[in-house]
């Protein structure tokens, strides 16, 4: 979705001035933070919801919530909406912080002693697939143009923009399927090159080339050039 | 909001002032208060969490696969092909390090890592990332800007530097490989990692010089 995460390219966020540079850069501003963070990973393990719709759901905060949010405040904003939505958490409960039925899938809580297990093996989104992959490395393709109203990982400035395919890696879970609750439709994952002149026009920093992971539907194929020859101009409208 | 900022102000807002909580503070506690009480987490679990992105993952893991990666060529070339496997062969798997590709700097060309949409990072082989890596100012400004942004960091690469920016889409995470510095040829592997900072596997940064490498007591980063 064109939602206020999609952040590549847009102006006027200032200068990154990490300020302390390397480990001396926090990780958290404040001890809610690592709260949130851990609630939040605790809270996923329920079950409730895919890593997509999870990010699907702080994409979706009103952009002045999104902008005027720090990043673990998006994420307990983003929380407390996916638990209202699947039934663990009521409006009333939020409110007042009184719990007034016991949690759908208590039986499901993670406990501490699962959690060096949990971490450990995450959650890979790699699958297999009978078809072939449609693209190899070196093929010119073309991003789509979709300006796709739920969640998908294509950003906005790699939309409709002409590429090459760097790598081909696997089958991998399809995002914009998976975070609508449409199941994990894997398609083929491919790293894709972009000249930067392509993407930010005349003004590109020289030498600059991104690459970004896109799936098979994030992309078409781009014909080769016709061959010059006598009856090709023929079929070639004015 | 004066709990909210995330401008990667120095100064931090570690612990609770006298007796106030802050609106933040207090939201989360009731909102874990609620889930504890309901069974759905365990408060146990989420101090281990914590922990264990705190004290135990971290980019020294990172710095470990560099370093091997510069003094071991056949696991280099692994590295290349299967990022993911060489770097489970030393122990680092899991969550939001599932799938893993490396990217080497060399002459000539310098790789950066960003994520526009969100902060994806390499966790089981950086840790958590660093607050600027997740500021709309870096994920706006990375994929445009690179040379101007590593300037910010205070590097300033040659003109003729071809600079590749990774923008993280996918549950593939990137890791930079950065050069091995010169004068390194004595060293062994774990004097070679003191040498290989977080910045310099995100690409906004060099790996050090071995002049300018903290001693090994200091090189883990303190608790925030």
């Amino acid at each position: 979705m064109n939602g206020p995460h999609d952040l590549g390219g847009r102006g006027d966020f200032g200068a990154v001035a990490s300020g302390a540079s390397d480990a001396r850069a926090p990780r958290f501003h404040a001890d809610w933070e690592r709260r949130a963070l851990g609630v939040t990973l605790a809270c996923g393990a329920l079950g409730h919801w895919t890593l997509d719709e999870s990010r699907h759901a702080r994409e979706r905060l009103p952009p002045a919530t999104y902008h005027g949010s720090s990043y673990y405040r998006i994420w307990i904003e983003a929380l407390e909406r996916l638990l209202v939505r699947h039934g663990e958490v009521s409006p009333e409960e939020l409110a007042d912080g009184l719990a007034r039925e016991p949690g759908r899938r208590a039986d499901r809580r993670l406990e501490a002693a699962r959690v060096p297990a949990a971490l450990a093996a995450g959650a890979p989104t790699q699958r297999s697939l009978d078809a072939r992959p449609r693209f190899a490395v070196g093929d010119p393709v073309r991003t789509v143009n979709d300006h796709v109203r739920g969640h998908t990982r294509l950003p906005g400035y790699a939309r409709d923009k002409p590429g090459t395919i760097e790598a081909v890696h696997a089958p991998h879970v399809l995002p914009d399927a998976s975070a609508a609750g449409l199941g994990e439709r894997p398609e083929w994952l491919y790293t894709v090159a972009f000249d930067g002149a392509v993407l930010w026009g005349a003004g590109t920093e020289p030498g600059l080339v991104v690459t970004l992971e896109a799936w098979e539907s994030y992309l078409s194929g781009v014909p080769a050039a016709p061959e010059a020859s006598p009856g090709s101009a023929a079929q070639v409208p004015p | 909001m004066s709990e909210d900022h995330d401008h990667g102000h120095d100064h931090r807002h570690d612990h609770d002032h006298d007796n106030e909580l802050g609106p933040m503070t207090a939201r989360v506690r009731a909102l874990e208060t609620l889930l504890v009480a309901k069974g759905l987490i365990d408060p146990a679990a989420v101090d281990a969490i914590v922990q264990t992105y705190e004290t135990e993952i971290g980019p020294r893991n990172g710095a470990r696969v560099v370093a091997r990666a510069w003094t071991d060529p056949q696991f280099r070339t692994r590295l290349e092909t299967d990022a993911t496997a060489a770097i489970a062969s030393l122990g680092y798997t899991g969550r939001q390090g599932e799938h893993v590709r490396a990217a080497f700097n060399g002459p000539g060309v310098h790789h950066v890592v960003v994520c526009t949409l969100c902060s994806c990072y390499p966790w089981s082989v950086l840790g958590l990332p660093p607050t600027w890596y997740k500021s709309p100012a870096y994920r706006a400004r990375a994929v445009v800007e690179p040379r101007a942004v590593l300037a910010e960091f205070g590097l300033r690469l040659d003109a003729d530097v071809d600079v590749r920016v990774h923008d993280s889409t996918s549950e593939l995470r990137w890791l930079v490989v950065p050069e091995r510095p010169a004068g390194t040829e004595g060293l062994d592997e774990a004097a070679l990692a003191d040498l290989v900072t977080r910045d310099s596997m995100i690409g906004t940064g060099l790996a050090l010089s071995p002049g300018a490498a903290p001693t090994r007591s200091v090189a883990r980063p303190p608790s925030p």
